[in-house]
């Protein structure tokens, strides 16, 4: 599905870029890396609907829930429940903060699951029913929340702040900031600065690829359907145009069911990532 | 790849709906798993409880047959010993009645015979009397010789 319109088809490159762009509350594309004055609120939307519809769903099942013979719906969900809770139990030792952690760890993976899965909507699909109610074909729109840096590195803070948290609280501020100037290496006095910076090091780096991974994975998943959506888009009636055509569906049908292993996975491993940081946070080096 | 502030928001939202799911999702899901753990070991130890009732019940059932059987045989030999001894005393009783009967039926025919000699030996003796009488007509008064004619009876 693109968009088609006699007048002014856009280039493959600006067909690229109108999709790469977000909804944001400067109305244009975001021109410098980093701007902390803009939102985008195609990604707010998306995050946050599909964040509330997330729970929703969970607490529908947490309603009724019941000792006895449980529904398919209460299964399904109870499955997942029972592989969120076994997988925090192995990894964060803590009874006490697995209190916060593992419901935490569940509703991360099924959020982030669900986010991703917006990434098998067909590109055009809400993109064309926004710009036909905006009755403009500008405006811009992109589903997949989490091909937004923003937000995969909003979570990743998240969990970097937790981390924190809980390096304190298990640790006391004292014990913490002793580990922060000793270890890795050593309590030598001349090998403060060096652990001191391995520490900002370490915790930079996994907070950064915690949430790079994430939003490469599904930046780079959209990318290829905007491209295989091109291919569509240059169909014609010739052989190479008709050749385009049955290699977007071939390609994009066999995309998309990759696609299904790639957000479901992505999602697992930012939840299993979320617990292991937690869980690292509550160990000594 | 831009950064811009929809990190924060986002941060927030990841933190609330993480809150939402601790206080009203999780606990009760993990409450109904807890219980129906509870609930299959108590119906597994129950069944187990049960299975070894039913075993003990059953040798019980055994030994109360075997105890049902052994007073049963008591009761039939008890019964066929006073049955048994019932045939006897009537047995007894019956042979007593017969030899009464016969007793008496002896006595009786002793009796009889008795009269029968007696009552042979008076007409015997009216016979020698008459006979003699024909012989001797006048000569023998039945009257005088009374005392003689009874003599003779005696000697019959």
């Amino acid at each position: 599905m693109t968009i088609e319109h006699a007048a002014n088809a856009p280039t493959p490159s600006e067909y690229i870029v109108h999709h790469l762009t977000h909804l944001n509350s400067i109305g244009e594309k975001q021109s410098s890396i980093v701007d902390w004055s803009v939102i985008n609120y195609d990604t707010l939307f998306f995050s946050v609907g599909l964040g509330l519809f997330t729970v929703f769903l969970m607490w529908l099942a947490a309603r009724k829930a019941t000792s006895g013979v449980p529904g398919r719906f209460q299964g399904c969900v109870e499955v997942l429940v029972e592989m969120v809770a076994n997988q925090a139990k192995g990894i964060v030792h803590s009874p006490e903060s697995r209190r916060f952690v593992a419901p935490l760890a569940l509703t991360v993976f099924l959020w982030i699951f669900l986010m991703n899965a917006m990434d098998l909507l067909p590109v055009d699909l809400l993109p064309f029913f926004w710009q036909t109610a905006m009755d403009s074909h500008d405006v811009p729109l992109r589903v997949v929340a989490t091909a937004d840096l923003s937000a995969t590195l909003g979570m990743s803070i998240g969990v970097l702040m937790l981390c924190l948290f809980y390096n304190i609280k298990i640790k006391g501020v004292k014990g913490w900031v002793h580990e922060l100037f000793t270890a890795p290496f050593g309590s030598h006095p001349v090998l403060w600065p060096v652990n001191l910076l391995m520490q900002i090091i370490e915790f930079a780096a996994k907070t950064i690829s915690h949430g790079m991974r994430l939003f490469g994975n599904m930046y780079a998943g959209e990318l290829v359907f905007m491209l295989i959506a091109l291919m569509g888009s240059a169909w014609a009636v010739s052989a190479t145009g008709i050749a385009l055509a049955v290699a977007h569906v071939v390609a994009g049908f066999a995309w998309a069911i990759f696609h299904i292993l790639i957000i479901t996975l992505q999602a697992f491993i930012f939840m299993m990532l979320t617990l292991v940081y937690i869980g690292q946070a509550h160990e000594g080096h | 790849m831009n950064l811009n502030a929809t990190l924060f928001f986002q941060l927030v939202v990841f933190v609330l709906l993480g809150v939402f799911t601790m206080k009203l999702v999780w606990p009760p899901i993990v409450r109904a798993l807890d219980e129906r753990a509870k609930k299959i070991a108590d119906g597994l130890a129950a069944a187990d409880k049960a299975k070894s009732d039913l075993t003990l019940a059953e040798k019980k059932a055994v030994e109360e047959l075997r105890k049902a059987r052994e007073s049963a045989g008591d009761v039939r030999a008890s019964a066929e010993k006073s049955a048994s001894q019932l045939v006897d005393e009537a047995r007894a009783e019956a042979t007593r009645i017969i030899a009464q009967a016969r007793r008496a039926a002896e006595a009786e025919a002793d009796v009889a015979a008795q009269h029968a000699r007696d009552e042979l030996r008076d007409q015997v003796a009216m016979l020698a009397v008459v006979g003699a009488e024909k012989i001797l007509r006048r000569e023998i008064n039945p009257r005088v010789h009374a005392e003689l004619l009874a003599n003779l009876k005696q000697e019959l």
